[in-house]
């Protein structure tokens, strides 16, 4: 670990001032990523910024009637909210399928967002690695591939974002609220929060340097049948080899996120519209030039599987 | 105490206090947090600073420079051991590969320095500061592709590496019914809590280690040997374990290093590996291929039986012996088995938990479960048949490298077993279990999205005999204190041995002290191969019965007439108390056990019976275990709940081999690729729901004066194969490859409907 400074923020603004100081300076809140991070030096702050206390750890209904999720808003009491459970259910499932408890009490909405790969190579300093340095090469092409991209990877980075409760935000379009260094505030769709590695997979996300995320808003709940399937080896406490997060609608009609294939949680609307054809018509548009590995495609079939059974599910609920 | 006549009646046989299902003594202490382990011995050494282990970045090749500039200057360095300044280091009788390496790099993250500093944190950032260059060279990283250079390896502790019985080649080729399938076991991780740690003192010239070992008096001599010094100088105590597995055996980096750390810098010195270190820098249990050919009448009588192995480890390794068990298990008249070694430049491998018959018996039993339903017999039934009540494949055993090993020499082409209850265990098993519903047809069962199927495998592990000695000490409170360097590994020797004194003394369980893990002590059988619990308590039995003649003596009666029972002794109308015959001097016993030829003329053994029930999601391809029974006859029971305890642990491991646990090879780099517990996965709660154990009544005077055998590993010896052939019955597939994940049954599965 770097040697680095901290210091307690006590209003965003204060907190994103802060970050304006401090060139290397990283944000921390539950810590449940970035400290084990910093250890094995993947993560070298200069400085670290806690924001656990800055009361952004209420949720609050929308105007609109949607839900504003507070960034410091723990998993676990994110995944026991009654609005959650009731109008987002998809939200809820995902979270409680995701890490244990004891982590899921410390880990945050916005530093779920923002975790990072468990690609091993990653987690491997003697590796070379382009998220850690760029330009350095990628060990994971070649090599281990199990847990890695079927779809949307890079010559550069074949990582895969390890969040669940992602994947459930993406099918829900929420938006991310962030504030900036200049006190700037503004609204960015999921959808392009996160980013596909292409040739800079070090840079993950939309947020510029010294941007807090502030909350994570959901639109008016849109109903429906909601599923979060995660597929792993073992029961729990296991990252996804695939999960699918789905909202199915009464007439067949739905939403489709996919999890542990890309390197952002994996939508395509387009693909939506074969809903009511099946599975296999939604996937082959969902995962249109897919390039999975020996050891990884398999994920192509499971997600088929999987999406066969929830439209199953859903329609034997229909009745 | 030699023991070399069959057990007749002796104190333990009054069962008061020995196999009673007592909570373990040191249970307390250690959900209390006052049990210290090796890392936390802070009051032994508070002026101790802090090493890290820098690890080699290749896996084979050579060191170029370590320019150690920046690592000195970063903030509270004391010091940097490398092969360079290290002195000239031997090599201990238990390593393979070199502890220090440099100039040569001979497998990765083998330790090529430590970094010593006044905190843990600097310790690690300056580690993290050394610049090391080196030059690669080509490995040899993958068993698939070195088998056909694996070679026959020297005979080891298992027996010779090869044995034939019989005419194997003819009798497979004229026999009625034929099985031929080849299986892969993966390389695994012992995956203990506690990782290996130590922390290291010298005076003068006395080196103590407080460390995390299973085998004092090896690690004593290993230390002794590697650093050039008087076995004497050197003490061990490790108290407290966290699970070790095989993987504490030895001697390893930490406490290596942590005892050239504290000679360079003058202070005491702690080591710990992380977790990659654990994974890549210390043994492991190794890769296995295995063909296993099988010949039978239309009936179900085995006639032919072969099984060969291949396995790597680096130069002058030895095999996993994966065929040891298939000399044993079942009968037929013609035999063959062998195992042929590789080399590899991959970390080196060792024992884990039951070596040879955990991934042997994942392979053997998959193969009589494929045969009984080529036969079209149920598979209980089909081992029932081929029970043999006497060795069928006994080769002379040439005399081993072991320095514990004995030398005489009695070779008994086909002992009988001392107890042999596999058929018993089979049956009360299969009716427990409620077997006879089982429909035999594969694929036919649901439950919702689950496929559910039942499997079933036989377990066997051998019962190995251990010299092991002990002091039992008698003061005038009346207190026994046990002092041994028997370790406790999690298992319950300090509980065990307790009420084996307070067996022998006619005392209670809380009038018994037991030291454990000091080399100052006697030396014991140490923890492994389940060979602790009955040899460690044999010795307890031996030292105990010399503090009842010093007893008895003071009481002025013969001892063989003196009853020990309150407290008291008592004989021909005389009788006294333990505190006041003690005196204030105290009375002490000290002896050990050691065994003549009973293991030559009998072949000991312990077996057991698994039986699984899975669920395969009929999407997925996951497969959830559902329920496990295991049925053992292990000789005497010394405390039911903690070798239920064992069992049940084992039988969760067994599931992690069968279904998870994996360590990936990335054959272009030469390494583990999932060096942590989030990629290396091993069952957790929400995998293990029902697990039942039952113990047959059995004690067995052959192999010991306790009557008793272990059990720790007979639990995971089977399990892999239950599950294996429940996955079979619950889909029709076969999977010949550990583990059984999902993404190997996918196609096969039937397709879900509404897939469009």
């Amino acid at each position: 670990m770097r040697p680095f400074t901290y210091e307690r923020a006590r209003t965003p603004a204060e907190a994103a001032a802060a970050a304006k100081r401090h060139a290397g300076a990283k944000f921390v809140a539950g810590g449940t990523n970035l400290l084990d991070l910093m250890k094995l030096e993947i993560e070298t702050p200069t400085h670290l910024i806690d924001v656990n206390g800055l009361g952004l750890d209420t949720l609050e209904t929308t105007p609109e009637g949607g839900l504003r999720i507070g960034a410091l808003v723990r998993n676990t009491d994110l995944a026991a909210d009654a609005r959650v459970r009731r109008d987002y259910g998809v939200l809820a499932r995902a979270l409680l399928a995701g890490a244990s408890g004891q982590l899921r009490n410390m880990a945050t909405t916005a530093g779920n967002l923002l975790q990072r790969t468990r690609c091993p190579y990653f987690y491997d300093t003697n590796m070379p690695c382009n998220k850690r340095v760029p330009g350095d090469g990628c060990a994971a092409i070649g090599g281990f591939t199990r847990q890695h991209a079927v779809i949307g990877a890079s010559d550069a980075c074949i990582a895969t974002h390890p969040s669940d409760m992602a994947v459930a935000l993406r099918v829900l379009d929420a938006t991310v609220e962030t504030i900036g260094p200049d006190g700037a505030t503004r609204r960015i769709p999921l959808a392009d929060f996160h980013r596909l590695p292409g040739d800079q997979p070090q840079v993950e996300t939309a947020l510029a340097a010294g941007e807090l995320i502030t909350a994570v808003t959901l639109p008016r709940p849109v109903g429906g049948a909601h599923f979060y399937r995660k597929v792993r080896d073992r029961a729990s406490f296991a990252f996804a080899l695939v999960s699918v997060a789905a909202i199915v609608q009464r007439d067949g009609s739905g939403r489709v996120a996919l999890g542990g294939v890309a390197h952002k949680p994996w939508r395509v609307e387009a693909a939506e519209s074969e809903m009511t054809k099946g599975a296999r018509a939604v996937v082959a548009r969902l995962l249109a030039g897919a390039k999975p590995t020996t050891e990884n495609a398999f994920k192509l079939k499971l997600v088929e599987r999987v999406l066969a059974a929830v439209l199953a599910e859903a329609k034997g609920a229909r009745g | 105490m030699k023991f070399d006549t069959p057990a007749t009646t002796n104190p333990i046989d009054q069962l008061k206090v020995v196999g009673q299902p007592f909570d373990r003594i040191d249970g307390p202490a250690k959900t209390t947090g006052t049990a210290r382990y090796a890392y936390e011995s802070h009051d032994v050494a508070p002026d101790a600073v802090y090493g890290c282990i820098v690890g080699a970045a290749i896996a084979k090749g050579r060191i170029l420079s370590i320019d150690e500039t920046d690592a000195k200057a970063a903030p509270g360095v004391l010091g940097i051991v490398t092969a360079e300044n290290a002195g000239k280091l031997g090599q201990g009788d238990f390593n393979t590969a070199k502890l220090l390496g440099g100039p040569e790099v001979d497998h990765y993250h083998q330790a090529i320095a430590v970094v010593v500093a006044g905190t843990f944190e600097q310790a690690r950032a300056a580690a993290q500061r050394l610049r090391v260059r080196y030059e690669p060279s080509r490995g040899r990283f993958d068993l698939a592709a070195a088998k056909d250079t694996a070679v026959k390896p020297k005979p080891g502790a298992g027996g010779p590496s090869d044995s034939s019985v019989g005419d194997f080649a003819t009798a497979f080729a004229a026999a009625p019914v034929q099985f031929d399938a080849t299986y892969t076991t993966p390389d695994q991780t012992h995956a203990m809590m506690e990782p290996h740690a130590t922390v290291a003192k010298w005076d003068g010239n006395q080196l103590t280690m407080w460390t995390s070992n299973q085998m004092i008096a090896w690690t004593v001599g290993d230390v002794a040997k590697t650093l050039g010094i008087p076995k004497e100088d050197v003490r061990l105590i490790s108290p407290y374990i966290g699970g070790g597995f095989g993987g504490k055996l030895f001697l390893r980096a930490d406490a290596l290093l942590a005892a050239l750390a504290a000679r360079a810098v003058r202070r005491p010195v702690k080591v710990a590996l992380p977790r990659p270190l654990v994974i890549n820098n210390t043994t492991h249990r190794p890769a296995t291929i295995q063909r296993i050919r099988l010949g039978a009448t239309r009936d179900g009588k085995l006639t032919a039986i072969a099984h060969e192995s291949w396995s790597g480890d680096q130069p002058d390794g030895e095999p996993e012996t994966a065929v040891s068990q298939t000399r044993l298990l079942y009968a037929g008249e013609h035999r063959l088995t062998a195992m042929r070694l590789a080399v590899l430049d991959l970390p080196e491998g060792n024992s884990m938990r039951a070596p040879g018959e955990a991934p042997g018996m994942m392979a053997l039993e998959i193969a009589i479960d494929e045969m009984a339903e080529k036969l079209g017999l149920d598979p209980v039934e089909f081992r029932i048949r081929n029970d043999t009540q006497v060795v069928p494949d006994n080769p002379v055993k040439a005399d081993s490298d072991d320095p514990q090993a004995k030398g005489e020499q009695t070779h008994v082409p086909h002992p009988p077993f001392s107890q042999r209850q596999l058929v018993e265990c089979l049956r009360r098993g299969a009716e427990k279990f409620g077997w006879a519903r089982r429909n035999p047809k594969p694929a036919q069962a649901r439950d919702g999205r689950w496929l559910v199927g039942t499997g079933v495998a036989a377990a066997f592990r051998n019962n190995l005999l251990m010299k092991s000695a002990a002091r039992v000490r008698l003061d005038q409170r009346g207190i026994v204190t046990v002092e041994t360097d028997m370790t406790d590994i999690g298992t319950g020797s300090y509980t065990i041995i307790a009420q084996t004194a307070a067996e022998m003394m006619g005392v209670s369980l809380d009038e018994v002290v037991v030291n454990l893990g000091d080399s100052r002590f006697p030396v014991s059988c140490g923890s492994g191969g389940q060979f602790g619990a009955a040899n460690s308590t044999s010795g307890v039995f031996a030292a105990c019965v010399k503090l009842r003649e010093a007893v008895a003596r003071k009481l002025g009666v013969e001892a063989g007439e003196a009853t020990f029972a309150h407290g008291r002794v008592f004989a021909g109308g005389r009788s006294g108390t333990l505190a006041e015959l003690a005196g204030p001097a105290g009375l002490t016993g000290e002896d050990g056990i050691e065994y003549g030829d009973l293991d030559k003329r009998y072949q000991q053994s312990t077996f057991g019976a698994h039986f699984v029930e899975v669920g395969v999601d009929a999407v997925t391809g996951e497969t959830r275990v559902r329920r496990m029974l295991a049925v053992c006859a292990a000789g005497r029971i010394l405390n039911p709940k903690s070798a239920r305890s064992q069992v049940i642990g084992a039988m969760t491991m067994g599931v992690g081999a069968a279904l998870m646990e994996d360590l990936v090879v990335d054959k272009r780099k030469g390494f583990f690729v999932n060096h942590d517990l989030a990629g290396y996965e091993v069952p957790v709660h929400a995998d293990i729901p029902h697990q039942e154990v039952i113990f047959l009544e059995e004690t067995d005077p052959i192999a010991s004066p306790m009557k008793a055998k272990g059990v720790g590993e007979l639990g995971i010896c089977g399990v892999g194969a239950a599950v294996a052939n429940a996955i079979h019955h619950a889909t029709g597939i076969r999977i010949r490859d550990y583990p059984i994940t999902l993404d190997k049954l996918l196609e096969r599965l039937p397709l879900p409907t509404d897939s469009g």
